[in-house]
């Protein structure tokens, strides 16, 4: 019985493993990796006025990488994106550090719990929370109003782009903890004790053994926190008022607005690239950062 | 790195988290229009103006059929995947998962255009169920990734033993690995429930005429008027996503405790 069992499985592994996934994978591919390659098309013919022809060409890609508005707006996003991702990790480390460490093994589920929570609830009205946080007339120059430490509401803190870091930095807050923690969980404790027996500080015992080691999960949260944030689309409308555009909301203007979407394709797919490149270049970064610690 | 300093800065962070939120109740009770200090007297108010308003108990309607669609549908999908990659090697296997789990790493702007594009140009209606086909998408790596450490754990001589008692591969799946797996499949109907409930790019661009609450919900903030009724469906909104996240992490804690494994926390 267990061999008619077997010969029931009849299949090879490899079949019996292709044709589990198939739904999944094919799914990914009629709506995904399709829609993909049809932007990758719509981004080399020509576009204009809702129409599209058949001409071939790199025109578009000519547009955005040098019409000075597209530029500028690129340039943007990727200030805003480094800004978000240098902030998110450099206050995330210090909290993955304590979890790990300092936080009894019982309590650590509760205390990635506590920091998971804010980021499983509505984006949206976090995002608006800190318009009115940070707004001409919002909570924080009310209340200093209020109370006297103001004369005239602050200007500084609204509209700008580091309003649009703060917003962001926190909304990804949660994402930059977590794979920190998961590489720290992962370093051997004896290694730090052999640092302090050969005579090493504790200090430097952090910066020559638990930093290169928890290189990888450092990397892992740059990525996890710069690529949804340099695509963000709603923080740059609510908080920015509509006047700090970013990446995603360039494209929804030419893709509907102008209607244009073999140009609204070509930043599409700009916008991948640009990604792509980051993403490779922190990879091998890293690469170099644990090879240079040998 | 001294842990009392540690331990006040973690408890800053946890404040800084939380701060926002906890506006949200103290803005929705308030009884003023203008969302600032100093506050002016306890209302419900804006509650009895959020329940009274029906475009809203349709888009709710709308996002719960979208949600508990996307949340079957991922989740299925999701075992599939999880299955064939803990259980199986085969070729293209790399590849295959990648594209699965591609939207994790896609900003969500670009899957909605993409998916838009191609919608408008076959001629497909924007409905509902094209917001549907656009949230499975990016709820199934997170269907994967949470089923895939259920299957994980399981532990195979579990299943060959049932194969040796006479059980088919299918009784054996019903029987065995099915009830084993089970919290992983709760948490993760309840993780895609969540997200695709609180979606909004691929809602607002794909939802054509319908109207979807997280898409409401924004088109409202232009009306400083209608803020302080969204602020109390804020107020309600965190609450019952609290109480399916705190569901979904016991049952992902009974789930590990079930396999015998041990819990190294959090869901991601």
């Amino acid at each position: 019985m267990a061999k008619a069992n077997q010969s029931g499985l009849g299949r090879s592994e490899a079949a019996s493993g292709l044709l589990l996934i198939s739904p999944t994978a094919i799914y990914a591919v009629l709506l995904l990796a399709a829609p993909l390659a049809t932007v990758v098309m719509f981004s080399l013919l020509t576009g204009g006025r809702g129409q599209i022809t058949w001409d071939f060409s790199l025109q578009n890609y000519i547009d955005v990488w040098t019409g000075p508005v597209y530029r500028a707006i690129m340039l943007r996003s990727l200030i805003v994106a480094f800004g978000v991702t240098l902030v998110t990790v450099v206050i995330a480390y210090p909290i993955a550090y304590f979890v790990s460490f300092h936080v009894e093994p019982s309590k650590k589920s509760i205390w990635l719990f506590l920091i998971t929570i804010p980021f499983w609830t509505s984006y949206l009205i976090r995002v608006f929370l800190w318009k009115v946080i940070l707004g001409y007339n919002g909570v924080v120059n009310s209340g200093l109003l209020s109370i006297g430490v103001i004369d005239e509401p602050l200007q500084w803190i609204n509209y700008n782009v580091g309003a649009l870091i703060v917003t962001l930095a926190h909304a990804y807050a949660p994402f930059a903890i977590l794979p920190i923690f998961v590489s720290l969980e992962k370093i051997d404790r004896s290694l730090l004790e052999a640092g302090q027996d050969l005579g090493e500080s504790r200090l430097r015992t952090f910066w020559r053994v638990t930093l290169p080691l928890s290189m990888a999960g450092v990397i892992a949260a740059v990525l996890i926190v710069f690529i949804p944030t340099i695509g963000d689309y709603v923080t740059p409308d609510l908080i920015g008022g509509g006047k700090l555009p970013m990446i995603a909301n360039m494209m929804e203007v030419q893709m509907l607005k102008v209607n244009n979407k073999p140009l609204g394709s070509a930043i599409a797919v700009s916008a991948m690239f640009i990604v792509a490149i980051i993403a490779v270049g922190f990879v091998l970064l890293n690469r170099r950062f644990i090879g240079g610690q040998k | 790195m001294k842990a009392t300093g540690l331990r006040a800065y973690a408890i800053g962070y946890l404040i800084f988290l939380y701060a926002p939120i906890v506006l949200l109740p103290i803005f929705a009770f308030n009884d003023s229009k203008i969302i600032a200090f100093p506050l002016s007297g306890f209302t419900t108010h804006w509650f009895a103006e959020m329940w009274s308003d029906s475009q809203l108990f349709n888009a709710l309607k709308n996002s719960m059929i979208i949600s508990g669609t996307t949340a079957i549908i991922a989740t299925t999908l999701g075992i599939f995947a999880a299955r064939a990659s803990t259980r199986f090697s085969f070729p293209a296997k790399g590849g295959l998962l990648g594209m699965i789990m591609l939207p994790l790493v896609l900003p969500e702007m670009i899957v909605a255009m993409s998916l838009l594009v191609v919608l408008l140009a076959i001629g497909v209606k924007l409905s509902f169920l094209t917001v549907i086909l656009g949230h499975v998408l990016i709820c199934t790596p997170f269907a994967v990734a949470i089923l895939s450490s259920a299957f994980q754990s399981l532990d195979k001589s579990l299943e060959e033993a049932a194969y040796d008692l006479g059980e088919t591969p299918i009784s054996t799946f019903r029987l065995i690995i099915l009830p084993l797996v089970m919290p992983g499949i709760i948490s993760s109907l309840l993780i895609c429930f969540t997200i695709s409930l609180d979606e909004f790019i691929i809602a607002y661009f794909l939802s054509g005429a319908d109207t979807v609450l997280s898409a409401y919900i924004y088109g409202q903030f232009r009306f400083p008027a209608r803020v302080p009724a969204m602020l109390a469906l804020g107020t309600i909104l965190v609450l019952v996503s609290i109480i399916l996240l705190s569901i979904a992490e016991y049952f992902r804690r009974r789930g590990i405790a079930k396999t015998g494994g041990k819990d190294t926390g959090g869901f991601l």
